[in-house]
Order: C-alpha cells, then sequence, then structure tokens
C-alpha cells in the first residue's frame, strides 16, 4: 500500500516535470523555427533595402520600416487611451463602486475580455470606421486612428483586471492612514492608494500593449493596411499596415522558401523581439514590486 | 480560429458564403461544408440511380485552387455528380498557387487558376514528369466600383492607372465632386491584384514598372471593400464581377477618352467591348484522360449553362 502510493507520487512528478520541460521546449523549438525560416531574408535583402519606406513584396521591394512603426503607431495610441479609462475603471471597481455594483461589473468585465477578435474588427469596420470619418472628416474611417480604438477596447479588460489586482494588494492601513491623516476619499485614492500600487499598474500597461501589438484580425479589418510611413501626428488619422496584419494577409499564398517567405518571417522575429521586450519590461516592473513590496 | 489560417482571408467568395459572420471567410471551410452537401446530393442520386443495383466503380477527381474560381467550381462538381453517381469530385480553394503547386506535386488531377501558369512553375512540373494542360474554362471581368452617391458615370483606362498610381488624388479632376480619391484594393497576393496591376495600372506594357500607390488600402476581403464602398463616397474600388453587390454602383470603363463608356456584363466581356476581363483557367496533369476528360468536356460544353447563375461569364457561344 505504501508503496503502491509511493510509485504514484513518483509517476505524477515525472509527469508534471515532463510537462513543464516540454512547454519550455516547445517555446525554444518554435523560436529556432522562427529563425531559421526567417533569419536569410537578412542576408537576401540588403539592410538598407530592409528598413526602407516601399512595401512591394509581390515586386520584390521588402521595405520594412512602415509596417514596424505602423505597429507601433497603433499599439501606442491604443495604451494612451486605455490607460486612464483602464485605471479609472479599476479604482471605480476597486475603490469606489459598492460591493453589489463590483459584483455585477467584474463579471462583465471578464466577459469583455472573451469577445472574439474578428466580432470586434467587424464591429470596428461596419461601425467604428464610418463614424471615424464623419466626425473627423478624414478621407477614410479606415485608419490607424480607428485600430487604436478598438485595440484600447481589446486591452482594457487585461488593464483593468490586472491594475485591480494592484490596487488590490495595497494593504488597508495605507488606506486607514489616508483617512486618519484627514484626506478626503478621493484624497487617499489619488495620492495615497494609486500611487502605491503603480508599479502593478504599469505591469497592467506593459501587459495591455503586448496583448495590442500581437492582436492581427481586429487591426487587418479596421486599419485600411495601406504600407505608408507614418511620418507625423497627421499619420494617425491616414490608413496604415501592422507587422501582424502584413503576415496574416500574406502567408496564405506566398511560396515557401522564397524570400517574400522568408521576409514574412524576418517580420515575425522583429515582432517577437518588440513583444519580449515589453514582456521583459513587465516582467522587471513585477520585480519591483516584490522587492519594495509595492511601495517606493 | 479564424486567426489560425491566414491563407483562407484571401478568399473571394468569402462574402457571399459567410458574410456578416466576420468578413475574413474560410474558404476551405466554405468548400469542405458544401462538398459535404455536393457529396451527400450525390449519395442520395446514386441510390435514386442505381435503382438498388450494386454501384459502379467509385472514381474520385480532385481538384484545388483559385479561391475565385471556388465557388463556380463547386457548383459544377455538384451538378455534375448529380447526373453521374460513380464519379466524386473534391473541390477546394486556397489560391491559384495552392492549386498550381498541388498539380507540380502530383497530388491532384485538376487545377484551377485565376492566371496563367509561370514559365518557372511549367518548368517545375515538366521536371516532375508532369505536362500542364491548360483549359479556358469561363470568363470573368473585372469591375469597377464607387459609392452609389459619386456622380462619375464612366473612366478611362489610362484614368484608372492615373488614379491607382497616385497621381490623381480629386474625384474633380475625372468630373466628379470635390472629395479626395481613396484607393481600395484586394491584397497583394491575389490573383485579381495582379491582373489589375498588370492590364490596368501598367496597362499592359511590359516594360511599365509602375505600382499601387503606397495610399491604396489593401483589403482583406471582398466584403472589406464593398462595405467600404457602401459607406464611404470618397471610395473607388474593383473586385470580380460575381461579387459585387447591388448597393455598390459599377463605373463604365472605355479604352480611350473617346469611348465608349462600357459597362461590364456577359454580352460586353464576350465581345470585347468592355476592357477588364480575363479567362479563368483549369489545368490539368498531362492530356486528360477517362473521368477526368469526361468532366472537362462537360464542364466546357453543357457545364456552360451554369457559369452566368455564379456570376461569371460563361465561353462564347456555350451559355444557357
Amino acid at each position: 500500500m505504501k508503496r503502491r502510493r509511493h510509485f504514484s507520487e513518483f509517476a505524477v512528478e515525472t509527469l508534471i516535470r515532463i510537462l513543464g520541460f516540454s512547454t519550455i521546449a516547445f517555446v525554444l523549438l518554435i523560436f529556432l523555427f522562427l529563425l531559421r525560416e526567417g533569419l536569410p531574408v537578412f542576408f537576401e535583402v540588403p539592410p538598407g533595402t530592409l528598413f526602407s519606406a516601399h512595401w512591394y513584396p509581390t515586386y520584390g521591394i521588402f521595405g520594412t520600416l512602415p509596417l514596424i512603426l505602423g505597429s507601433i503607431l497603433v499599439t501606442l495610441v491604443s495604451i494612451v487611451i486605455a490607460l486612464p479609462l483602464g485605471v479609472a475603471t479599476a479604482v471605480f471597481v476597486r475603490e469606489v463602486a459598492p460591493a453589489w455594483a463590483r459584483e455585477i461589473l467584474k463579471p462583465i468585465i471578464e466577459v469583455l475580455a472573451g469577445i472574439p477578435s474578428v466580432v470586434l474588427g467587424f464591429f470596428g469596420m461596419t461601425f467604428v470606421a464610418p463614424l471615424v470619418r464623419q466626425v473627423l472628416g478624414a478621407p477614410t474611417g479606415l485608419t490607424a486612428f480607428t485600430g487604436a480604438l478598438v485595440l484600447a477596447y481589446m486591452a482594457l479588460p487585461t488593464v483593468i483586471s490586472v491594475a485591480e489586482d494592484a490596487l488590490d494588494s495595497v494593504p488597508k492601513s495605507y488606506r486607514d492612514a489616508g483617512l486618519a491623516m484627514g484626506a478626503t476619499r478621493w484624497q487617499t485614492i489619488w495620492r495615497v492608494v494609486v500611487p502605491a500600487a503603480r508599479s502593478g499598474i504599469l505591469t497592467a500597461v506593459m501587459l495591455g500593449m503586448g496583448r495590442a501589438i500581437g492582436e492581427t484580425m481586429a487591426v487587418m479589418m479596421v486599419t485600411g493596411n495601406a504600407g505608408v510611413l507614418p511620418t507625423s501626428l497627421a499619420s494617425l488619422f491616414q490608413p496604415v499596415r501592422t507587422m501582424t496584419a502584413t503576415i496574416a494577409a500574406e502567408m496564405g499564398e506566398v511560396a515557401r522558401g522564397s524570400t517574400h517567405y522568408h521576409a514574412l518571417f524576418g517580420i515575425g522575429i522583429i515582432l517577437f523581439v518588440l513583444t519580449f521586450l515589453i514582456n521583459l519590461a513587465a516582467a522587471s516592473a513585477i520585480f519591483q514590486k516584490k522587492r519594495r513590496g509595492g511601495l517606493r | 480560429m479564424f486567426e489560425a489560417t491566414p491563407g483562407s482571408l484571401t478568399d473571394r467568395g468569402e462574402s457571399r458564403t459567410l458574410g456578416a459572420v466576420s468578413g475574413t471567410g474560410k474558404s476551405r471551410i466554405v468548400a469542405m461544408a458544401c462538398m459535404a452537401a455536393a457529396l451527400t446530393i450525390g449519395c442520395t442520386d446514386r441510390h435514386a440511380a442505381n435503382g438498388g443495383r450494386a454501384p459502379e466503380t467509385q472514381v474520385s477527381i480532385q481538384n484545388t485552387g483559385s479561391d475565385t474560381l471556388v465557388n463556380l467550381a463547386l457548383a459544377w462538381a455538384e451538378r455534375y455528380m448529380s447526373l453521374n453517381p460513380q464519379v466524386s469530385i473534391s473541390v477546394t480553394g486556397g489560391g491559384s498557387g495552392t492549386g498550381i503547386a498541388s498539380l507540380i506535386n502530383g497530388t491532384i488531377q485538376i487545377a484551377n487558376a485565376s492566371r496563367e501558369m509561370s514559365g518557372e512553375e511549367i518548368a517545375q512540373a515538366e521536371k516532375n514528369g508532369i505536362t500542364p494542360v491548360r483549359f479556358t474554362v469561363a470568363l470573368d471581368a473585372i469591375a469597377v466600383v464607387e459609392n452609389p452617391h459619386n456622380p462619375v458615370q464612366g473612366l478611362t483606362l489610362g484614368q484608372l492607372s492615373n488614379i491607382y498610381t497616385g497621381k490623381l488624388k480629386k474625384w474633380a479632376s475625372v468630373g466628379g465632386e470635390q472629395r479626395p480619391i481613396v484607393l481600395l484594393s484586394r491584397e497583394s497576393n491575389s490573383g485579381t491584384y495582379v491582373y489589375f496591376l498588370e492590364q490596368v495600372i501598367r496597362g499592359g506594357v511590359a516594360k511599365d514598372t509602375s505600382l499601387f500607390a503606397p495610399e491604396t488600402l489593401l483589403m482583406p476581403s471582398s466584403e472589406g471593400i464593398s462595405s467600404e464602398v457602401r459607406q464611404n463616397p470618397n471610395a473607388i474600388g474593383y473586385d470580380g464581377l460575381g461579387y459585387v453587390t447591388s448597393d455598390q454602383k459599377v463605373v463604365a470603363v472605355a479604352r480611350t477618352p473617346e469611348g465608349p463608356y462600357v459597362l461590364p456584363s456577359a454580352g460586353t466581356v464576350l465581345d470585347q467591348s468592355y476592357p477588364i476581363s480575363r479567362p479563368l483557367y483549369m489545368y490539368t496533369a498531362g492530356k486528360p484522360a477517362g473521368a477526368v476528360k469526361e468532366y472537362l468536356d462537360w464542364v466546357m460544353g453543357e457545364g456552360q449553362q451554369i457559369v452566368a447563375g455564379v456570376g461569371f461569364v460563361p465561353l462564347k457561344g456555350k451559355g444557357g
């Protein structure tokens, strides 16, 4: 009896270990595959061309600069929109809302995260884009700004729930101390609780960005996919083409092993590196929070 | 799930079959669903036709390729299988390139293509011991569309070229309102994109290296184009005639400024007065024989009667 239990324990332990290691192995293998398929483009296309301003893959012009800048523009603007909304919602849900409202709001926010991106894309294409065109008077509603709006909406659930967790981990004694000092509720929230949670809020922003930069379907449907180099603030209200949309749109019919094929994987590498950097920043923010107990 | 197979985003059939659900349809799934339906019909008819006799030997034909052609190929396959229950034809999309590659690799008997095979592809096929044979199975007109509120009635090929290369930026310069022109196109891997670039923008001149203006919006689907054209009075787009819905305005096209300005239709494609039309092909591996030959003969003969119903133009003198 005792031996059998030992054996089953051993078996389960081994199984868990294998599963754990295989996850790491899969990530490594995917990364190696990405490198193997994508690295050749950096030799096939001269670097000057690779980072030039025009993307006409069917005719051998592989300038990835508009795609990289397009992705960055849409992601940054989406976070600028999502951050105040997300933090304000988190503050409301955690600090202000009565218990019954919190019970309703939290599941609704989780449902928000479950809306498929095609559905949001379709909504953006048929509803948000015409609105953007009419309100802003732009030639077309399929712009970087429309993409940022849809992405902000998609990043919101992530930002809200992570920021709410951060607020939640601020000890009650801080609030009590603030109120005892004669601060109003608003002052306590704004001057004590939110600053105490700021590294957690930073993590929320980073995770939201990670979600936004990797998003494909909704972006492809609402940004217009024109490979124009975004150079000024006005570009925000013009169509852009993102890296993810380019890969998704072109991978289907590209000939295996061609320069175009390698170029798409090359974009994948660039995207991977960018996402990795963002996640690294998020991880270091979490690390900081642990070390300092959430306070500076 | 929709993000998993980006290849299918270029499908042209989606807006009709998946419509509002996504605008990012899946030709393969659609094709399979229709296939399943087709097979079921085929099976039922087989029992009826055989009247309880033992089934004859089954022949199966694999047919893959162009997303432009997939709806038509499915319609043909369904009809043919109901007439000839002993034959089963499986049709899938994936794009002209996919179909041609499968033909080269010898995994299918018939490849659908909305463009001709390149010299490189033919050489590759011959290296594998396969001589591709081309059959023209239908014609397709490419319609230029704009918003119904746009007063512009007709454009010349030269004007279209200047519009799509970004030389003309205002509708006013082609007789329209004081509005900017918003260019819409399909994605660059679509056969329609290549055709439009070579025949309209470059005017069929091989040495011309003009390209679409960078400002061109590349839409992932036909639905993307029709939705923008429907809403935006600034937009101009193009697509296969079979994919143009009634809420878009079709522009008459002329070869020269003197005219005549012609609207696309089966008649104007056949008498060649409409300037932007192209043939659609089926390629076989080697000279077709047996069931494949019978099928192709039927497609180019009796099968032409259903072509117009699917939105394409039947071959000369064959339409019903």
